[in-house]
């Protein structure tokens, strides 16, 4: 197992996603953040908190579940248990960020696109992933990027956060 | 959490905690969907589910088509009159031919009790038991216990009191599998000659006493009088039943100031319940409908794989 980002770089690497975040937009307003459950929804969190403190007021947040959209639904065995999707204000002409912890296929973001559409006409969606770690399967890229790294295909990119998996750190398990 | 690999729900008497549990669980997630303006998901595109009735149903079969086209299923309904059943076909082989044609999941209700379990037993596809006769009605059990869930915590030491035809009741019998595996303490309240012989059996109390039934009761299950069923006389008339048992604002006076009326529906104003307490601030009545919808998106998505 080899750690990728240690728990402080990993707060540094998140610091400096949300300074791309405000770059981009100026001046920041009606933009929404929507986490993908599960890893991308603490990233979502942390990602809001900076903002937060450089804009000065609260910024709205969402939850995705993505599993309804799933394109492996007819060949996965079991269904998988579909949680939560909340999304406090309506997606009508907002600026959503789509914020996910690894981009690996692309699969994951087109179902959460596709999600995001289901419930209105957002003025656009970005990606934030903490991790690109390549193989992509579909043609999508990260508008903001955390940390590249070229992993193998038996690799298995692991984002650990405080409340999903009691530490903070970005480890890489290989085969 | 296990796997669900349940293949059909045709009793909740079977089912186990952690099943109903994901369940529950998958249902919460399924009423977010509900609220949406476009209320559509693709997960069971290229599905077909069968509405198969061959007894008469508004609500639950209304909730399971609702349920499959917001799953993006197919859902075609077949009821008594309009299939080759009244041209003499046997229930088992219209079941067949309608397997032939390739659906996913058969949802069926029947006057015959066992009929969902024997056509489960004949068919390759999934079956889901909309109600058979006498015996279990899971989907409005699993509903029931939804709707409570919402309002409390648990239903573990929750004291529900469920009044009326216990005896010729499959909601009660279902609600009464359920709630007890759930840690439930159920009161069956009813006429002597409504209340079921097996109570015993149940592990539960019953009483022909109406106050004493209700009135430290946490949630009250009021179930229908089945007229149209029965043909017989069990209680001399709807007068005198909603005299004893009906359930109307003095008697309601009695009870805790929280409790919970639940009702399965379609109800019977003025006879097991009164309409200024079916209409009223403890009545959950059009809520079960709407869960229900949630509640068999859950089962559906569950099954369909």
């Amino acid at each position: 197992m080899k750690t990728l980002l240690t728990e402080k770089e990993l707060q540094k690497t998140m610091d400096r996603m949300a300074v791309a975040v405000l770059k981009a937009h100026r001046p920041f307003r009606d933009i929404l953040l929507v986490g993908v459950q599960t890893r991308g929804v603490a990233l979502a969190r942390r990602l809001k908190e900076r903002l937060e403190k450089k804009i000065k007021e609260e910024l709205p947040m969402g939850i995705l579940d993505i599993n309804l959209y799933r394109d492996d639904l007819s060949t996965v065995g079991e269904f998988p248990l579909v949680k939560r999707t909340e999304i406090p204000i309506a997606i009508q002409g907002k600026g959503v960020i789509l914020v996910d912890d690894v981009l690996y296929t692309g699969r994951t973001v087109r179902a959460a696109m596709d999600a995001v559409m289901d419930l209105g006409r957002p003025r656009f969606i970005e990606l934030a992933v903490l991790v690109d770690r390549g193989g992509r399967e579909l043609p999508i890229s990260a508008n903001y990027t955390g940390k590249v790294y070229k992993a193998k295909a038996g690799d298995n990119v692991k984002v650990m956060f405080q409340e999903t998996d009691g530490h903070e750190k970005v480890v890489v398990k290989q085969m | 959490m296990t796997p669900f690999n349940r293949k059909h729900i045709l009793s909740t008497k079977d089912l186990e905690v952690s099943e109903v549990e994901e369940i529950l669980a998958s249902a919460k997630s399924f009423k977010e969907v509900l609220s949406r303006d476009i209320k559509k998901v693709p997960p069971l595109r290229g599905k077909t589910v069968i509405n198969l009735f061959f007894e008469d149903s508004t609500r639950t079969k209304t909730s399971f088509e609702i349920a499959g086209k917001t799953l993006s299923a197919d859902v075609i309904n077949i009821s008594k009159g309009g299939s080759s059943v009244s041209k003499g076909e046997t229930l088992l082989d219209t079941a067949r031919t309608l397997e032939a044609m390739g659906p996913n999941i058969l949802v069926v209700r029947s006057k015959q009790s066992g009929l969902p379990l024997r056509l489960s037993q004949a068919l390759h596809c999934s079956v889901i038991n909309a109600g058979d006769g006498f015996h279990e009605h899971p989907t409005q059990a699993l509903l029931d216990l939804y709707t409570i869930l919402e309002q409390r915590p648990t239903v573990a030491g929750l004291r529900v009191a469920i009044v009326g035809d216990i005896a010729h009741s499959r909601v009660a019998r279902s609600n009464i599998y359920l709630l007890k595996k759930m840690g439930a303490e159920l009161v069956l309240v009813g006429p002597g000659s409504l209340l079921p012989k097996e109570v015993e059996d149940f592990g539960v109390t019953a009483t022909s006493d109406l106050l004493e039934g209700i009135r430290s009761a946490d949630v009250i299950m009021v179930l229908r009088i089945q007229r149209e069923r029965l043909g017989l006389p069990f209680f001399p008339s709807n007068q005198e039943y909603s005299h004893f048992f009906g359930i109307d604002r003095e008697k309601l006076k009695l009870c805790k100031k929280d409790v919970l009326i639940l009702h399965p529906g379609p109800v019977n104003r003025g006879i097991e319940i009164s309409p200024d307490v079916a209409d009223g601030s403890h009545s959950l009545i059009l809520d079960q409908v709407a869960n229900g919808v949630a509640l068999r998106m859950a089962l559906l998505y569950l099954l369909a794989k």
